[in-house]
């Protein structure tokens, strides 16, 4: 059966796109179909981070208003034939989008797809809430810092109360994913650690994904950082999370950079 | 004060950051779900004045300043002209 999963955070800039891409194409690579959805209309990015944003023709708002069918706006992954997406519109207004619509065009992916991931736009207006709106699972995407564990805490409590969901009595799966985690600077005390964050916001850990350069080096080459470097922690950390989204049993490891002398003397010249 | 405090002008902010967070939160949730009270009164006073003078709306303005020791409602309402002459009257 098919499963709608908003990446969702409240703050902006922690990390919802880059999941998405990463937690979609880890999927896809693990033998299901997916969909991957921009919600953030008129501040596109999801193309641009799958490396797509050339092919881009119809988009959401077009399929929502009638005017494209879902297949012309679909674009297949170039690399991963499980993978699809269907971008937001980058020109039309957030208001373009309704309830109603946004609810048509989920339920006719829920026939095709295993996996519907919305990726919501930051805040919690129209958008962010029509990208929560029908949701199965939730991603949280916290960093380890006050504003963002805030938000979350306050995006947690509209997928309680906001979504299809929630008004029918039945409860959205909720996981946190911590993002941008430095494990040094938590065992300085300098950053809220693991614990404290999951002590606030009192819901089950998804997975820890390392602060680390190659988030960025997948995104300059378009390509999510499961996909560019299998091998680095960041994709780890993705790959062992979408793991737990399917259920298996996956040991908790918070992946720490390696960093020699060399390193540390080179510092980020490096890298 | 540690020893490594002496040698290190940084101390541990994460515990502060914790701290703050959960008053914050448990202040913020108990909230959560309450209609906005504010709103809620300013359209009662609304309604109430509109009852016997024309009102804009817009010049409605509902205030509530939190003080240590005093805090304060303040309603605002700007009459059109002319409506002082039914206040007159009815007096």
């Amino acid at each position: 059966m098919a499963k709608v999963l908003v990446v969702t955070s409240g703050k902006g800039g922690v990390g919802k796109t880059t999941t998405t891409a990463a937690v979609g194409a880890a999927l896809a690579q693990a033998g299901e179909k997916v969909v991957v959805v921009d919600f953030d209309v008129g501040l596109r990015n999801l193309d641009l981070v799958l490396g797509a944003e050339r092919r881009v023709v119809f988009d959401l708002i077009n399929v929502v208003q009638g005017i494209a069918k879902l297949p012309q706006a679909l674009i297949r992954d170039k690399r991963l034939e499980n993978l699809w997406l269907l971008p937001a519109s980058q020109t039309k207004d957030k208001d373009a989008l309704t309830e109603e619509g946004v609810g048509r065009v989920i339920a006719e992916l829920r026939k095709t797809f295993d996996w519907v991931l919305c990726d919501s736009p930051a805040g919690i207006e129209r958008g962010a809430m029509l990208a929560m709106r029908f949701a199965d699972e939730a991603i949280i995407v916290t960093n380890p810092e006050v504003s963002s564990v805030r938000d979350s805490d306050r995006i947690i409590g509209m997928l309680d109360s906001k979504t299809v969901r929630a008004e029918n009595g039945e409860r959205v799966e909720k996981h946190i994913l911590i993002t941008r985690y430095d494990a040094a600077r938590a065992a300085r005390g300098e950053m809220l650690s693991i614990d404290d964050v999951l002590e606030i916001l009192a819901t089950p850990l998804l997975g820890i994904v390392p602060e680390s350069q190659d988030v960025l080096r997948a995104s300059n080459v378009g390509c999510p950082v499961t996909l560019n470097n299998p091998a680095s922690t960041p994709a780890r950390a993705y790959s062992d999370a979408m793991r737990r989204l399917l259920g298996e049993q996956v040991q908790m490891m918070v992946p720490a950079e390696p960093r020699g002398l060399m390193r540390r003397l080179l510092g980020r010249r490096a890298a | 004060m540690s020893m490594l405090r002496l040698f290190s002008s940084r101390q541990a902010t994460a515990p502060i950051a914790r701290e703050r967070l959960q008053i914050l939160l448990a202040h913020e949730r108990s909230l959560r779900g309450q209609p906005d009270l504010l709103l809620q009164l300013r359209e009662e006073i609304l309604a109430v004045v509109s009852r016997h003078v024309v009102l804009d709306p817009d010049k409605v303005i509902v205030r509530m300043d939190r003080g240590k020791h005093v805090s304060t409602l303040e309603v605002d309402i700007e009459l059109p002209v002319g409506a002082d002459q039914a206040f007159a009257n009815a007096g």
